[in-house]
């Protein structure tokens, strides 16, 4: 059987002409995918039962044994972490803040160590964005700001931006410019007409001096910038403004240097800048399928897009204390749900120590370093292809993701639902017999 | 230093349990000149560290690096040498991070070495 | 239950302020029934409220949320009992919506604009709103496939798109927000107006905007187009408004409604060359409203303080942020649309913002038939939502009109004729505004009334009709419509002193209308090649799914649609 347009859970992209061929219920071929996609829909090595650790290894248990320590650790717990939510669908997200709000913890999701920066900056200016099929029909110039689409988003380039062909762009690269800046030279940039080398940590600068010059103020622009020459940021100004539609991608070589938000807030006040004079739109190049869609969910059901503290009955949300690398340097949690993400990996290191000082719930398909530091492991269906739900495109679009097929393995959204189910009938059992303050 | 996605990382990020992980994230890019300013031609290591830790890559030349930078995928080695600092906004600096360098003997660490040193707390 | 002794207000039913017994069952109205008793002797008691435009669902509500957490702070309000927590003053998360709604005694709440490609988020969202019942209009005035249809003047083939957008939006009619302006901003320009060509495209708003009409007629649709004019929010705009509504004059409604509905008028009424000789133009436009029959409009009312704009018209947002210097976010929406969204703060300092204040009030006062005109305020565009208790206060009250106009700017009374108006709406007007006349104007049949059979939905105030007089005691009259005394919904009490006491989950109606299919089969055709060439998803990928509107109200029309029952 083939599995026609079914649509890819890697990156942000959500490439959605996968033909995915299975045979017997297993993935035998996948077409159209890129490498980061066809391995993710290939699968790896599988988790096989839950676990749960006991003298220091982890012992198989039944799925209800798991989830009933889950939930005895989510209420010893004065405030834990629920984080991860970047790799799995809406369905579970939701279900992922119920548990949050009853259980009064944290919710963060791997956006604050990826493009958080960037959602900061967009509170701070807005963001003035388009869909990416807007940018396929129309763009004639496009910039690569520190991110490497040729590796992270191998698919962008011909489906969205550089090498794409629509309404208005019938000659597709040839009729485009394209930008690359960047601290180095990527593979992106070999298919760039204009490179443009800066120093790490200067994008702040370089984009002020943009601005300047954009703005006809180029005669306070220093000789040098960002070790860039004056001249080859005047002809870079140049391009943009020879644009009929400009569009900026930005990646986590703007939002992880020096400056991070500060730098997403020049650079979208630079796009809203570039609009008095022609049309431009700028987009963060979101890096998991969908890291767009628990920001989603978060904002309608808490009105905030990240880091959302749940402990007080309300939500209170202040990056710098509530996001998840904060509450751990700070030994300001105690507990933490780790699900569709891998912090051990992810995290530096001195904080990956704290996190391995309290209890770990994980959640997730696959073995990680998370994995060596959990407490109790729920393997999961992998959604996206054996669980089907909602995920956010990184320009936000929202779209369904099929199941190629069927798995043995319950979903996210039924192990977040054993957990909610679990907590509550525990709470209630203590509750009776008056061992704990309810505060319900 | 910088450190981000690459290809081998980015495909094998969910099987970070397998020798393809650890051979994709537990390199170290840097340039021509200092890879042979730093004398590592002859099959050595390169040991990486800063005020937040130390470890050991295996080096590989990448054209595209000016000097001064190296390129590390993402992933846990790289973030040994990454500080807990936010600056407020909830995301620690995993790029620009000013590191020290030197040739080595040492072996790399594999995965289960490199989480084997760390106290987990007891149930 | 019954509902004992309320004075009732049912004005599609000829009732007026009686006293009489109301008794819901299965959730509906019926003769009699058994159960649960309310005591409502001596109280006002109206059909639940219908808000037949606001945005409260979607790509943009949430854009608005996430670039204002300042905004989230203001309205929180903590998770217990049957709640969950309530966050946001103009851009509220889901679960306020449906709380604050209900609180004032709506029961049901339309969304005013959705491009069919981003309809999925709209019923994420729509889904996740507790208690109403609602709906989403679909946007067609600045898409591709429309356009070449109305270049073409092939209105069965535009009417087949119609009923397939419809179809994959899960949408409930057409709403069209400045078109061929959208297309234009595509490249970072407008329309100047009604006949001025679209780019690309060779067609104007005028043909857009007519054959859209037409197209609606075709299918019998429950609901007229829904319009927002070109050049809305510009000194000078009243002449377009006027042209606009001329044009549409030959336009047979296919039902007993109007051919057009006009949104937040307010903004679409102004006189002047620029923000320095700025006037109202309402007189003019509530007169011609006055001697025609084919349109009806909403209020659109502003109100001071902070407000979020939120539109379609991506352009005016672009001015907006630029008259602000405020942030700014922009959505673009490949084929079909643009967007935009600005914070705002309406200044009664401001002789402009007085202006626009007054201009809604002197609308809804001018307009002699209160079926012809909604109270709404485009929440969050002139004011979010909670504040409408003010806005039918100020329209049921002189003496606070004159009041307000005391604090504000001198020069006001020369700019409008609001102080010179004496009417004073009594509460029959007031539920035509809020009740009656939005359900017919979408073609509700079971809304807005409380004619046996109708939905059980009604809304009870701690207020005696006949005893508070509303022009002076104006300040008690708000507080009552603030907390409803009861919202009762399907039969349900979800609302008690203010309190929400359940959260049933409401229906979601959409539209689902037949075209002729060898008109459908030419618009495959066309379909198919855009999906090919142009969108970046593929066309098995694009529609809603039944899955995001669990509780679905489908309403038939179009080809073999049956007779259709009318509205109240």
């Amino acid at each position: 059987m083939i599995v026609e347009d079914a649509i890819c859970s890697f990156c942000g992209c959500l490439c959605d002409d996968i033909n995915v061929e299975v045979e017997e219920n297993k993935v035998k071929r996948v077409r159209h995918a890129c490498r980061l996609g066809s391995s993710k829909i290939m699968g790896h090595e599988r988790i096989r039962r839950p676990m749960v650790r006991k003298d220091g290894e982890l012992k198989e248990v039944s799925y209800q044994q798991a989830y009933e320590q889950a939930a005895k650790i989510l209420l010893a717990a004065s405030k834990p972490l629920l984080y991860g939510w970047a790799s799995t669908v809406c369905e579970a997200q939701k279900k992922g803040i119920l548990l949050a709000e009853e259980v009064g913890g944290v919710l963060d999701s791997t956006a604050t160590v990826c493009h958080g920066p960037s959602v900061i900056g967009i509170e701070e200016k807005g963001l003035p964005g388009a869909t990416l099929g807007q940018v396929k029909n129309r763009a004639d110039t496009i910039v690569f700001w520190g991110c490497n689409p040729a590796e992270a988003h191998p698919r962008h380039s011909l489906r969205y931006s550089s090498n794409a062909c629509g309404r208005f762009t019938p000659e597709g690269r040839s009729a485009k410019k394209i930008i690359v800046v960047d601290v180095r030279e990527t593979r992106t940039s070999k298919n760039a007409d204009k490179l443009v080398i800066i120093q790490p940590g200067t994008d702040y600068e370089v984009i002020s001096a943009l601005r300047m010059l954009v703005a006809g103020k180029g005669d306070m622009v220093p000789e040098e910038v960002g070790g860039v020459a004056k001249s080859e940021l005047a002809s870079l100004s140049e391009m943009l403004l020879a644009a009929k539609f400009g569009a900026v991608f930005f990646g986590l070589g703007i939002t992880h240097s020096r400056g991070r938000y500060k730098n997403i807030d020049n650079a979208l006040s630079l796009v809203t800048d570039l609009n008095s004079h022609t049309k431009f739109v700028i987009m963060p190049m979101r890096g998991h399928y969908n890291v767009g869609g628990i920001g989603q969910a978060l904002a309608w059901s808490s009105g905030y897009p990240m880091s959302v503290d749940f402990t007080r009955q309300a939500p209170y949300f202040n990056p710098g204390e509530t996001a998840a690398c904060d509450l751990l340097a700070k030994a300001d949690t105690d507990a933490a749900l780790i699900i569709a993400a891998d912090p051990a990996s992810n995290f530096p290191r001195t904080i990956v120590e704290e996190l391995a000082k309290i209890p770990i719930i994980q959640i997730d398909p696959y073995e990680n370093p998370t994995t060596l530091l959990a407490d109790v492991v729920i393997p999961s269906a992998i959604a996206g292809v054996e669980a089907e739900g909602t995920a956010y495109r990184m320009d936000g679009l929202a779209l369904r993701m099929r199941k190629l097929v069927n798995s043995s393995y319950p979903s996210d959204e039924e192990i977040l639902d054993g957990i909610l189910e679990s907590v509550r009938s525990l709470r209630c059992s203590r509750s009776l017999q008056g061992g704990l303050k309810d505060d319900n | 230093m910088i450190s981000g996605r690459t290809l081998a990382q980015g495909a094998n990020c969910e099987s970070k349990m397998s020798e393809d992980f650890f051979k994709a994230a537990s390199s170290c890019y840097l340039s021509k000149e200092d890879y042979d300013l730093l004398g590592l031609s002859d099959g050595k290591n390169i040991l990486l560290k800063n005020e937040f830790g130390k470890t050991v890559f295996s080096p590989r030349v990448d054209d595209g690096l000016r000097r001064g930078i190296v390129f590390i995928p993402m992933g846990p080695w790289a973030n040994i040498l990454i500080g807990p600092d936010t600056g407020g906004c909830g995301t620690p600096q995993f790029k620009g991070v000013e590191i020290d360098l030197e040739a080595t003997n040492s072996p790399i660490q594999d995965i289960r070495e490199l989480f084997g040193s760390i106290k987990r707390a007891e149930a | 239950m019954i509902i004992r002794g309320g004075i009732v207000y049912d004005p599609a039913n000829g009732i007026f302020g009686e006293e009489m017994d109301l008794c819901i069952d299965g959730g509906r109205i019926v003769e009699d029934a058994k159960g649960e008793v309310i005591d409502a002797r001596g109280l006002l008691v109206m059909p639940g409220g219908v808000d037949a435009h606001t945005h409260i669902a979607g790509k943009k509500m949430n854009t608005g949320r996430i670039m204002r957490p300042d905004d989230a702070r203001l309205g929180t309000e903590l998770r217990s009992g049957v709640c969950r927590p309530s966050t946001g003053y103009t851009v509220p998360n889901c679960y306020a919506i449906g709380y604050r709604y209900a609180r004032m005694g709506y029961t049901t709440a339309f969304e005013a604009a959705t491009p069919i490609i981003e309809a999925r988020h709209t019923h994420e969202e729509l889904e996740e709103i507790p208690i109403l019942d609602k709906g989403a209009l679909t946007l067609f005035g600045n898409n591709w496939e429309v356009m070449e249809c109305v270049h073409d003047k092939d209105i069965a083939k535009l009417a087949a798109y119609v009923a397939w957008g419809l179809r994959a939006a899960r949408g409930y009619g057409i709403k069209i927000v400045n078109p061929g302006g959208g297309e234009a901003w595509g490249f970072g320009s407008n329309v100047k107006g009604l006949y001025d060509p679209v780019p690309n495209f060779d067609v104007t708003p005028a043909e857009i905007i007519h054959a859209l009409a037409e197209a609606n007629e075709m299918l019998r649709l429950p609901h007229s187009i829904h319009l927002h004019f070109n050049n809305l929010g510009k000194p000078g705009n009243y002449t377009t408004a006027l042209e606009t509504l001329e044009a549409l004059e030959d336009i047979k409604p296919s039902r007993m409604r109007q051919a057009v509905h006009v949104t937040h008028m307010q903004f679409s009424a102004y006189g002047g060359t620029s923000w320095r000789d700025f006037e109202s133009k309402a007189s003019i436009i509530a007169d011609y409203l006055n001697k025609h029959n084919h349109a009806t409009m909403d209020m659109g009312q502003l109100l001071f303080g902070a407000a979020t704009t939120m539109t379609a018209d991506a352009p005016l947002e672009y001015g907006n942020a630029r008259l602000t210097h405020n942030k700014w976010s922009n959505h673009d929406i490949e084929l079909e649309e643009s967007s935009g969204v600005v914070p705002m703060v309406y200044s009664r300092k401001m002789l402009v913002n007085a202006v626009q204040w007054a201009i809604g009030l002197e609308l809804a006062l001018l307009t002699e038939d209160p079926w012809k005109v909604l109270m709404t305020t485009d929440s969050p565009n002139g004011s979010p939502f909670v504040n409408y208790p003010e806005v039918i206060t100020l329209l049921m009250s002189k003496p606070k009109r004159d009041s307000e106009m005391a604090t504000l700017h001198g020069e006001l009374s020369k700019r409008t004729s609001l102080g010179c108006i004496e009417r004073e709406l009594d509460w029959s007007e007031i539920a035509i505004m809020t009740r009656a006349a939005p359900a017919r104007i979408l073609g509700l049949e079971d809304k807005g009334h409380l004619g046996l059979g109708a939905d059980g939905d009604v809304s009870i105030y701690n207020l005696s009709p006949h005893e508070v007089d509303a022009s002076q005691e104006h300040a008690t009259v708000k507080k009552a419509l603030a907390a409803a005394k009861y919202t009762i919904k399907s039969g349900t009490v979800v609302c008690k002193d203010g309190k929400i006491l359940a959260t049933p989950r409401g229906k979601t109606y959409w539209v689902d209308a037949v075209a002729a299919q060898a008109d459908m089969d030419r618009l495959m055709v066309d379909l198919q090649d855009k999906f090919e060439r142009y969108y970046s998803v593929q066309m098995s990928n694009y529609a809603v799914q039944d899955v995001y509107v669990t509780n679905p109200r489908v309403v038939k029309a179009g080809l073999g649609a049956g007779p259709l029952k009318e509205a109240a």
